[in-house]
């Protein structure tokens, strides 16, 4: 009695789950970078509202992750802050574009109770911190850079990621350089052999993480610190500016950039030349492949990239990223064109 | 020789005592747990949770009904795989239970029982995934099923093994083959506690994670699609607790009453189930 | 007549292959799939500490050491713990009790692993970060005690797998202090002993049963993954100190499968798969083979198993 009632029941939800509602949307999924995530999920909101037919369906694991499952194809584009290397594009079954969508900034996150006063960093500064050379937050080295912090001598836990991430490349790649022991001793990756610390996964992970832990000390992308109400400091740039993340600071860090593009988009802006440049910034890019099979769903992200290009881009500055420049823009709609829609 | 008999009595008290303390030092942790999932999920818990979709991250005011819907879906994938698998198989154990390959297959099921789920999850991606170029609820719900064969299996087995031989002899003095004699008169004798088995099956998957983060992957928007990656229960309570926004602890707290609520009242019904079985047994 | 009987046989006998060929297929699968590092690496894949992606370098030896760590610490706190459940339910608890008692620690087991690690995270790893805190520091000079007061850790790891242990090893342990003579105790209190000494009587007579359940919770605390990924701290370091961040073969799973970018990475993690499900194949086969000698060696039964699933789990 009760078997064939449970198998109708099976049968019956089956039928449902294989039905009629899925003929006419269109789902594309995606995966990678926890950095842009906020802005993405914003996109991918806005956009199915618009287009009630089209789910774009973003998974943030991480821009290794990303990177990976596209070279896998078990997603249909990629997301990343760390553009793909030589080899990583090689091992890509067909040619992966890199399509860059926002400008956001890595800040360096930290909690240590009592102090309120934002503090300072230096490159070199924080290179030695997440090496473990410097070990307490009392420690001159730290001192020197903030004159009247009352720091206490908290031993200082330095939070990173346990994934592979794209905002971790940022950071790396800013401490690369400007400290050649950290160039040398760990290098620039989206997952590294860390020297130090605890690893939460994602941007998220590691802003819980430091919000959590007295003492600690992190990276990640501007809008987790803002939301989650986590103090960040301020980076000295090359001119010497002690300068606090902002849409404008990260914008004049693209500016000199934007000049002078690479046809492939793939171009690092961290500690850029300029007054007023936050030093920690960098573009995050889209990964689309050439000539994709699914021609339906091809079109579908080639529209939807287009809308992210002009009309996403005023979602960015309530989140915290920067808008593309303009003559960015336009480049990547013209390669855009290149993506075989039929 | 009488301090030796205060020695020994006292001896005996301290064991009973410790052994009457582990009982509650087993049952804190499990008041705990209960009261925080039902304190912060409570508060959580409202009609939008089941109603809407995620939100955007930071935006207040999403649900996980495609979640729960996923963990529905899911689970039905790998009950209609294991189901028929499971029983079956344990008809077989139970019939031929002294052959060598019956105890092959034995092994075989108390093995897959103690494969750690992550282990099971990469196996899946690696022949439902990776080939196919997709994520999906389907190959989600082979790894579920996959966990549940083994529990089915010897639950069906062991219960087909109590029931009296007179019934099954009965029906072959009455001319029926042995497929026959299982399937309409052994089987349905112990369906009530093959049920049993079988929502216990279901309660243990219903919380697994680890085989879903690489097979049926998640989903932000609601589908019913088998080919395509679906949210879950366990896998968003998961990514919204290592998330940093309060709203989405929030969430957690709900969601996780929910699969708690689930579960438990599975274990429960499992069990007043064995005792009717127990007390009908007994009767005999 | 025969004929059809053959099909019976043939067609349920297909049916139970299925379990055969899972098992051999992931044995197979995850052996095809890690050889490019299985080659690369060999046996110093077991020795090295060194887990770095951007080189290449792969060692699992950290995630062995957590693993081993953690599982070992669950045991500790939870095979007293066990062991004196299933004695009160099975011989001191007063008959009203007992089936709520059972009821009550199957409950333990039933509650989905996620929530253990959600309940980890808000509650038992701020709890121990406070008892980090409160540390005298004359003890934080002790090795096993040092390092800075995260509240993630193998301390939280161990409690939390010592809490998902517990119900296993007691229900396996109570059905094998079931399948012993009542005629051991009833001996021992015909000669005079106290509660105490004879139950002590029916522990050594079930002390391989006993083992064996034991090592069958060791077994589960071994591939717990979401648990411990969640309050573990995801380092991959070796260190004795119970309050240092560590990892778990099954956690680091977890974290860096969908993103391995390279093949020898993924076939790296993989391996760690494998030997994960070898080292569980190893214990389950061993746990079960002490518990079945157990009860084969007592005297049969004369009641049917009433919860044959407690015996699955």
């Amino acid at each position: 009695m009760s078997v064939r009632k449970l198998l109708a029941v099976i049968a019956g939800v089956t039928t449902l789950a294989t039905g009629v509602t899925a003929q006419q949307t269109l789902q594309i999924n995606g995966a990678g970078a926890t950095f842009p995530n906020p802005i993405y999920s914003k996109w991918f909101s806005e956009y199915n509202k618009l287009h009630p037919n089209v789910q774009i369906n973003y998974q943030s694991l991480g821009s290794g992750a990303g990177i990976r499952q596209l070279t896998n194809q078990t997603v249909f584009f990629g997301a990343t802050d760390g553009p793909m290397t030589a080899d990583q594009l090689l091992a890509a079954p067909g040619k992966v574009l890199h399509f860059p969508t926002v400008l956001g900034a890595v800040v360096p996150v930290y909690n240590i109770p009592g102090v309120t006063t934002p503090l300072k960093f230096t490159g070199a500064l924080l290179a030695d911190i997440f090496l473990g050379k410097v070990t307490k937050w009392n420690d001159p080295a730290i001192t020197k850079v903030n004159p009247g912090v009352n720091l206490p001598g908290t031993d200082i836990t330095v939070a990173h990621r346990s994934d592979g991430s794209g905002t971790t490349y940022i950071f790396m790649d800013f401490l690369a350089k400007l400290s050649p022991e950290w160039k040398q001793k760990v290098g620039v990756a989206t997952a590294v052999n860390w020297p130090t610390g605890v690893g939460g996964k994602g941007n998220e992970g590691v802003s819980g993480l430091v919000s959590q832990t007295p003492g600690s000390i992190g990276y990640v992308e501007l809008i987790y610190a803002l939301q989650n109400k986590v103090s960040y400091g301020s980076v000295q740039n090359m001119a010497g500016e002690f300068v606090t993340a902002s849409v404008e600071a990260v914008s004049l860090a693209a500016a000199e950039a934007a000049k002078s593009m690479p046809a492939d988009f793939r171009v690092s802006i961290t500690n850029a030349p300029g007054k007023g440049v936050y030093p920690i910034s960098s573009f995050t890019w889209l990964l689309l492949y050439e000539n994709p099979k699914d021609k339906a769903q091809a079109k579908a992200m080639v529209d939807f990239v287009k809308w992210a290009l002009s009309e996403g881009q005023k979602f960015a500055p309530d989140l915290g990223y920067a808008p593309l420049p303009e003559s960015v823009v336009k480049l990547e709609i013209a390669a855009l064109s290149k993506i075989k829609v039929s | 020789m009488m301090q030796r008999d205060t020695w020994r009595k006292l001896l005996s008290s301290l064991f009973v005592g410790f052994c009457a303390m582990s009982v509650l030092v087993a049952l804190l942790p499990l008041a705990f747990i209960l009261f925080f999932v039902v304190k912060e999920g409570i508060q959580a818990l409202d009609l939008a949770f089941f109603v809407h979709m995620p939100t955007p991250v930071g935006e207040v005011g999403g649900g996980m009904a495609n979640a729960i819907v996923g963990t529905l879906i899911l689970t039905s994938l790998g009950s209609l795989m294991a189901i028929p698998i499971g029983i079956v198989s344990g008809v077989y154990m139970s019939e031929y239970a002294g052959t060598r390959y019956a105890a092959a297959v034995r092994f075989a099921a108390d093995t897959l029982n103690g494969v750690p789920s992550i282990v099971i999850g990469v196996f899946v991606y690696g022949f439902a995934v990776l080939p196919f170029k997709q994520f999906s609820a389907l190959a989600g719900g082979v790894a579920l099923g996959i966990m549940m064969i083994p529990i089915i299996a010897r639950t069906t087995e062991e219960l087909l093994l109590l029931v009296p031989s007179t019934m099954r002899e009965g029906a072959l003095a009455l001319g029926a083959t042995k497929a026959r004699a299982v399937f309409t008169v052994v089987l349905p004798a112990a369906l009530p506690g093959i049920m049993t088995g079988v929502i216990l099956a279901l309660a243990r998957i219903a919380g697994e994670t680890a085989p879903l983060l690489f097979t049926s992957l998640n989903n932000r928007f609601f589908t019913t699609r088998l080919d395509q990656p679906i949210a879950s229960l366990t896998v968003q309570v998961f990514t919204y607790a290592i998330s940093p926004y309060a709203d989405w602890h929030r969430q957690a707290w709900a969601g996780a009453l929910v699969l708690v609520g689930l579960v438990l009242t599975c274990s429960l019904a499992a069990r007043l189930a064995t005792r009717r079985l127990e007390r009908l047994h007994a009767g005999r | 007549m025969r004929g059809r009987d053959l099909g019976f046989r043939l067609g349920t006998g297909a049916f139970a292959l299925v379990l055969i060929v899972i098992v051999v297929a992931i044995g197979v699968e995850l052996t095809r799939q890690s050889m490019l590092s299985i080659q690369k690496f060999g046996l110093t894949f077991w020795q090295t500490t060194t887990w770095d992606p951007v080189a290449g370098d792969f060692g699992a030896l950290p995630f062995i050491w957590g693993t081993l760590y953690s599982s070992v610490l669950a045991l500790l706190l939870a095979a007293p713990v066990s062991l004196g459940i299933a004695v009160f339910i099975s011989e001191l608890c007063p008959a009203a009790f007992k089936q709520p008692l059972i009821f009550l620690t199957e409950l333990l087991a039933a509650i989905p692993s996620i929530v253990y690690g959600l309940w980890g995270i808000f509650v038992l790893v701020p709890a121990v970060r406070q008892l980090q805190v409160l540390t005298p520091d004359w003890l934080r000079q002790v090795p096993l005690f040092s390092g800075p007061p995260l509240g993630v850790g193998m301390l939280s790891a161990g409690l939390i797998l010592a809490v998902m242990v517990i119900p296993f090893t007691s229900s396996v342990a109570r059905e094998v202090l079931r399948s012993v003579p009542v005629s051991q105790r009833e001996g021992a209190y015909a000669l005079g002993a106290t509660r105490f000494e004879a139950i002590r009587a029916a522990l050594f007579y079930a002390r391989t049963g006993i083992i064996g359940a034991i090592m069958l919770g060791f077994g589960r605390a071994l591939g717990e993954t979401m648990a411990v990924t969640m309050v573990i701290g995801n380092t991959p370091r070796i260190s004795t100190s119970l309050y240092a961040p560590q990892y778990t073969m099954a956690a680091v799973l977890a974290n860096e499968f969908t993103e391995a970018d390279t093949e020898l990475y993924t076939h790296a993690l993989i391996e760690i798969g494998l030997v994960l499900f070898i080292i569980t194949l190893i214990i389950n086969v061993l746990s079960r083979m002490l518990i079945w000698s157990m009860a084969r060696s007592a005297k049969p039964r004369t009641q049917p198993a009433a919860r044959p699933a407690a015996a699955v789990a």
